[in-house]
Formats: C-alpha cells, structure tokens, sequence
C-alpha cells in the first residue's frame, strides 16, 4: 500500500515538473497518469518485484473518487452569493449546456464507431 | 463553560473535527446511495456537501476553517487523477480500438460545451465576466480556473459553476442515457467525462467500470482541447 502510494505521488511529481517546467497547458496529474501507464508497461514488461504490489493505493483511491470532490463541493455552498446577479442565466445555461454536451458527445462517439463497424 | 470553550477553540484549531466530519458525512451518504441501488439522485457527493455544508451553515464556520482540516481529502485529487492510469492500461485494447470515435466525440463534445454556455448568458444579456468564466465550466477545476484568468474573468465564480457542472452531469447522465437507449459504455463514461469532469466520472465508475475508464480519459483530453478552444471562441465574440 505505501509502496504503491510512492509511485503515484512520484508520478504526480513527475507529471507537475515537467508541466511546471515547460509551462504546457495540461494538468501535471494528468502527465503524471501519462507516466503511470509508463510504469505499468514497465511491470507487466519487465516484472520487477519492486512494482508487483503497485496498484493497491490507486485502486483505494478510485473506489472513493466521490469522497474527493466533497471539500470542493462543500465551497460551493459558502460560496452562492457569486451566482446571485445572474442566477437565472447562469442555472438555465449549465442545465441546457452539460445535457446538450451529452448527448452530442455520445451521439457522436456513437455514429463514428457504428460507420467503424464496432458494433 | 470555560472548559466547553477550551475544548471548542482546541477542536477549530486543528483539522481533526472537520477531517472526521467530511469521512464521516461521505460513510453515511454513500451507504445511503448503496441502499438506493446507486440510484443517481442519491449522488454521494451531493449528499455528503449538503450535509457537511448544512453543519457549517449551523455552526457559524467559515469555509476557511472547514478547509485546513479538508484539505488533506482534497489533496488526494491529484494522486485519484493518476491512478486513473490502472483502468486506462487494463483496458487498452478496447481504448486503443476508440481512439476515432473518441476523437471525434472530443472536438465535437468540447466545442458544445464551451459554446452553448456562453451562448445561453449571451442571450440572458449576461456581463462579458460571465461569459468568460461559464466557457470553461465542464473542464476540471484547475484548469478551468486557470483559463478563466487568462481570459480575464473570475476564477471563483468558474470553480463554482465547474462544481454544479459536476453535479448536473452526475444526476442526469444515467436516465439520460437509457431514454437515448445507448448501451455502450464506452460512450456514455466518454461523454460524462467531457461534459462533467471527475465529479460525472466518480458517477461513471458507480455504474461500469468501462465507463468510468472512458470518463477519464475524457477529462484529460478535454482540458487541453478547451484550453484551445476557449481564446478562439471568446475572440469571436469580442
């Protein structure tokens, strides 16, 4: 668990520098992920018994994913009085905009892989 | 009273009451939404904000206090994001075969999203602020906040509108879904992702575990496209 810990946050830390370093517009994490597909290629290539036990921290992670996002959440609600000049505008414009994002997003991924063949 | 007092300002000094508050608010919401069958309204995030942020309404605190002890919880975002790499490499047969359709659903879900939020404030006659800050608002927080502020707008007001994307998105993509009929996992954690970030992403892995793979690559792949997109579409209309 601790083992796998390090190799995530080694991969963030990775993915952060080079972000920071070369100022690219993608998240460092998301580098990081980058590099821990790296890292899995690595395990499953080479099968150092360093990084047999690498996924235990990850996949803890990603079964609680919602309980990460309740700090942020939580600021939301401290924070409504920056909705309240255009509220109307703004509840109509995500309600309308994140269900019109997917059904063209699916509709889309939809025809371009039936026109592919996949079934 | 004294000794009341002594253990209150002990207890708001150090981030222990409000870390056990947030895992405690999250066991309950998610064993809720596990009795509910997972059903998308018992949405464990939105339970659990609703809870802990009626407990700071009552008690006086402020968000800032709340966050010295949440912040840990928070912190753990980063690391989430790159252990969305186990699922991607689990899968890459079935990802590598969607890299087209996923493309395509990219350029054309990413240029919706930004697109039709600003459009709908524009025609509520919204200030140009508001413009700038909603474009961004189905990209993950970070990002979306930082091309905000590039664009000259409000981050604040982005990080708040990114949430509630979040959370729309979370609560209507699995009814949405089934009343299209689309049965393809791929596609509906694609689409989640890209309109609803992590928080739609944490509903993806709820429901299918191809689904929530698709979700993140969607995030990813999402935050550099609108990145690109935002300037040009905010150019347009300047």
């Amino acid at each position: 668990m601790i083992g796998s810990l390090a190799v995530i946050l080694g991969c963030q830390l990775l993915g952060e520098v080079v972000a920071r370093g070369l100022g690219l517009p993608v998240p460092g994490p998301v580098l990081g992920m980058a590099a821990m597909v790296g890292v899995l290629w690595l395990r499953d290539r080479f099968a150092p018994p360093l990084l047999a036990g690498v996924e235990p921290a990850g996949r803890f992670l990603l079964a609680h994913l919602s309980l990460l996002f309740v700090p942020a959440g939580v600021g939301v609600v401290g924070n409504l009085e920056v909705l309240a000049a255009e509220w109307l505008a703004l509840a109509v414009a995500l309600g309308v905009s994140t269900v019109l994002t997917l059904v063209v997003s699916v509709v889309t991924f939809r025809a371009v892989a039936r026109r592919m063949g996949q079934a | 009273m004294r000794q009341d007092f002594a253990l209150w300002v002990y207890l708001t000094q150090g981030p222990l009451l409000w870390l056990t508050v947030t895992l405690a608010a999250y066991a309950v919401a998610d064993w809720l939404s596990q009795r509910a069958g997972r059903h998308p309204v018992a949405n464990p995030v939105l339970i659990s904000v609703l809870l802990v942020g009626g407990l700071l309404v009552a008690s006086g605190t402020e968000y800032a206090t709340y966050f010295d002890g949440a912040q840990f919880i928070h912190f753990l975002l980063g690391p989430a994001t790159v252990a969305l790499a186990l699922p991607l490499w689990e899968h890459r047969a079935l990802v590598m075969r969607s890299a087209v359709p996923m493309l395509a659903a990219l350029v054309a879900g990413s240029v919706v999203a930004a697109a039709s939020a600003v459009a709908v404030v524009w025609a509520f006659g919204a200030p140009e602020g508001v413009l700038v800050a909603i474009a961004p608002k189905s990209v993950t927080a970070g990002v979306a906040m930082s091309i905000t502020e590039a664009q000259g707008g409000d981050p604040a007001l982005t990080a708040v509108l990114v949430i509630l994307t979040g959370m729309i998105g979370a609560l209507v993509v699995t009814p949405l879904m089934n009343g299209l009929g689309i049965r393809d996992y791929r596609a509906r954690g694609f689409a989640v992702g890209l309109a609803s970030h992590g928080i739609g992403t944490a509903r993806a892995f709820q429901v299918d575990p191809v689904a929530g793979t698709f979700a993140g690559i969607a995030i990813g792949l999402n935050a550099v496209m609108t990145a690109l997109i935002v300037p040009v579409l905010l150019g347009v209309l300047r």
